[in-house]
């Protein structure tokens, strides 16, 4: 058997995902906005925080592209450096949330028995608090910054990862591969390390994903109620904090900031949409 | 099936225990427990009135001693006494709690209509341009956060085209059902739109896997018309999942009512939530948590039973 013959794992997987054409759009959507975000300093025309009381809302012109604020600072330079924390919060919450959520249905599928009653009796209970308002009261007890709206969000988005690995673990594990991990000798964490979770990443990879999106929204609805990171470090959910106020004679303090979020949620949308496919690809038949 | 009911009535004690105790747990970590809203008033306050305060409230016992005094009075349906209004918990949370599901009841009605409507068109007319403008519409409903789609439907059909009220439940002296319909519009929308999304997806495949069985092909082999087909032999087999996802579904609906009503300024439980954790009303918080948790639990086991009653191959034993 030659190597020509069969294409690797990995190249399935990517000409499956080039094949998504609005994956890959997207992609280039989010690593640009994204490399354009952290590149903020460079790209940005004025200061975030810099007041020009001369110019205090002013509309969308060629001097500020996206307008300026109450204050007179430029829209666009506050959406590029606001995307630095929403993304960064998105990304982070999300792999925290994915993390916990991988090694708890791991463990749960896995082991079984007492171990997997209490950890799924547990992931119930936090399934069941409605997780908006209970983030809302835990957001409001500290002063935000960027690691704790992670954590906090993080923290309580590993429930549905937990149940999709759970599944998974528990097909995974009646697999011939670990039964000779096992008769080598392998530790059970090895086993999960190097045999199980490597196998449940489809699932894994596909939530994450999903999660990074979730948790922009999340953020920005937070700081929407003020609870988010304070001004004047800009996201794009604190800008649109006081937007409601203005937003009959100010539209575009409304519209930018939104729209940011509404971009970069759909294009990492597309994406996990996309990986789906090209980790599944017998699942798309469906579509 | 009385049996399986009761049995899973059963079975929710030791959750909504779990529940309260979670819960209990958030609020203790509460930074300056009830006296903080008094302290942070920036009056002076006798510290023999702080502790008589504490006192009465009984949060100087142990936490323990708390809990249970806590959780046997909430059985009884006995949620404690707001600190912003001395008035009993339960007593705010009833006042309240028809806006809510009224609000909660439109945007369901209105989900489910738009997504069936939406969902068996697209799928009859798969790839059809109808049938990628309901995709595109669903990620959009997905990726568009609840509050900005109500900062944008206000901004348009209240500001600019001045169709619909902007906020409340009734304009000050028209009054009328007519009139208040036209205010429970954009916030039923708003809170639907993310449903109508995930429910339209979800009926499509439904109905694209059920159209492809073997009765659908002997009921068009007897000769009956497409309408037949997949009205009364597609559809009826393809709503038994989306039926109970939309049940599951009936919980979340809650958590976006707590942003929904505020941004239009719906007097429900949602608003009074938000205005609770701004004046640190812990006891109040806690009221609507429990009371949003018990409706999930309750509202999952409704998708259950849902589900065996539409799917007869379904026993419960």
């Amino acid at each position: 058997m030659s190597d020509a013959a069969a294409p690797s794992a990995s190249a399935t997987f990517w000409s499956e995902l080039a094949r998504h054409r609005l994956a890959v759009v997207s992609l280039a959507v989010v690593g640009l906005l994204s490399l354009a975000c952290a590149a903020a300093p460079l790209l940005a025309p004025y200061e975030f925080d810099a007041i020009d009381l001369t110019s205090i809302r002013a509309a969308p012109s060629w001097e500020h592209l996206m307008g300026t604020d109450d204050l007179g600072r430029d829209l666009f330079t506050r959406v590029l450096y606001g995307g630095r924390v929403s993304i960064l919060i998105g990304v982070l919450s999300a792999l925290l949330g994915t993390g916990i959520g991988a090694a708890v249905g791991a463990a749960a599928g896995f082991y079984g028995r007492v171990v997997d009653n209490v950890l799924m009796r547990i992931t119930d209970v936090a399934y069941a608090i409605p997780t908006l308002p209970l983030l809302i009261v835990l957001a409001s007890y500290t002063e935000a910054t960027a690691t704790s709206m992670a954590l906090v969000i993080g923290f309580l988005s590993w429930m549905t990862t937990a149940r999709v690995v759970r599944g998974e673990v528990l097909s995974i594990k009646e697999m011939a591969y670990v039964e000779a991990a096992r008769s080598l000798g392998a530790s059970n964490l090895r086993i999960i390390g190097r045999h199980v979770l490597p196998n449940a990443m489809g699932p894994i990879v596909v939530g994450a994903t999903l999660a990074v999106g979730n948790a922009i929204i999340v953020e920005s609805s937070l700081s929407f109620l003020g609870l988010g990171v304070q001004p004047p470090t800009p996201t794009w959910g604190n800008m649109l904090m006081d937007a409601q106020a203005t937003m009959a004679t100010k539209p575009w303090l409304t519209v930018f900031p939104g729209m940011a979020i509404l971009l970069t949620v759909l294009a990492v949308n597309f994406i996990g949409d996309g990986l789906q496919d090209a980790l599944d690809p017998g699942a798309r038949s469906s579509r | 099936m009385t049996v399986y009911v009761t049995r899973r009535l059963l079975q929710m004690i030791p959750l909504v225990l779990g529940i309260t105790l979670v819960l209990f747990a958030v609020i203790q970590a509460a930074p300056g427990g009830p006296e903080g809203a008094l302290l942070e008033s920036g009056r002076f306050i006798d510290p023999e009135v702080i502790e008589a305060y504490r006192a009465r409230l009984g949060v100087d016992q142990p936490v323990h001693v708390q809990y249970v005094r806590w959780i046997s009075a909430a059985a009884r349906g006995d949620l404690g006494v707001s600190f912003s209004t001395t008035r009993p918990v339960s007593e705010m949370i009833l006042e309240r709690l028809p806006a809510t599901l009224e609000l909660m009841g439109a945007s369901f009605l209105l989900a489910a209509i738009l997504a069936f409507a939406l969902g068996s068109l697209s799928a009859v007319r798969q790839y059809s341009w109808f049938d990628h403008a309901g995709t595109g519409l669903s990620f959009l409903g997905i990726a568009m956060p609840v509050f900005w789609f109500g900062l944008i439907l206000q901004l348009v059909f209240g500001v600019w085209l001045g169709w619909l009220p902007v906020a409340g439940t009734g304009t000050v002296g028209a009054g009328g059902l007519g009139d208040h319909l036209l205010h429970l519009v954009m916030p039923a929308l708003v809170l639907s739109f993310r449903y109508v999304a995930g429910w339209s997806r979800y009926l499509r495949s439904s109905l694209l896997g059920a159209l492809r069985a073997d009765y659908i092909r002997t009921a068009r082999a007897k000769g009956l018309s497409e309408r037949m087909v997949v009205g009364v032999h597609g559809l009826r087999n393809a709503l038994i999942p989306v039926v109970s996802i939309m049940a599951l579904n009936l919980a979340g609906l809650f958590g976006g009512a707590v942003i929904t009503e505020t941004i239009f300024a719906w007097p429900g439980i949602g608003r009074m939530f938000i205005q609770a954790m701004y004046a640190r009303d812990y006891p109040l918080l806690m009221g609507i948590l429990l009371l949003g948790s018990v409706m999930v639990v309750l509202f999952n086991l409704l998708a259950d039973i849902v589900y065996g009653v539409l799917d007869p191959r379904i026993r419960y034993e």
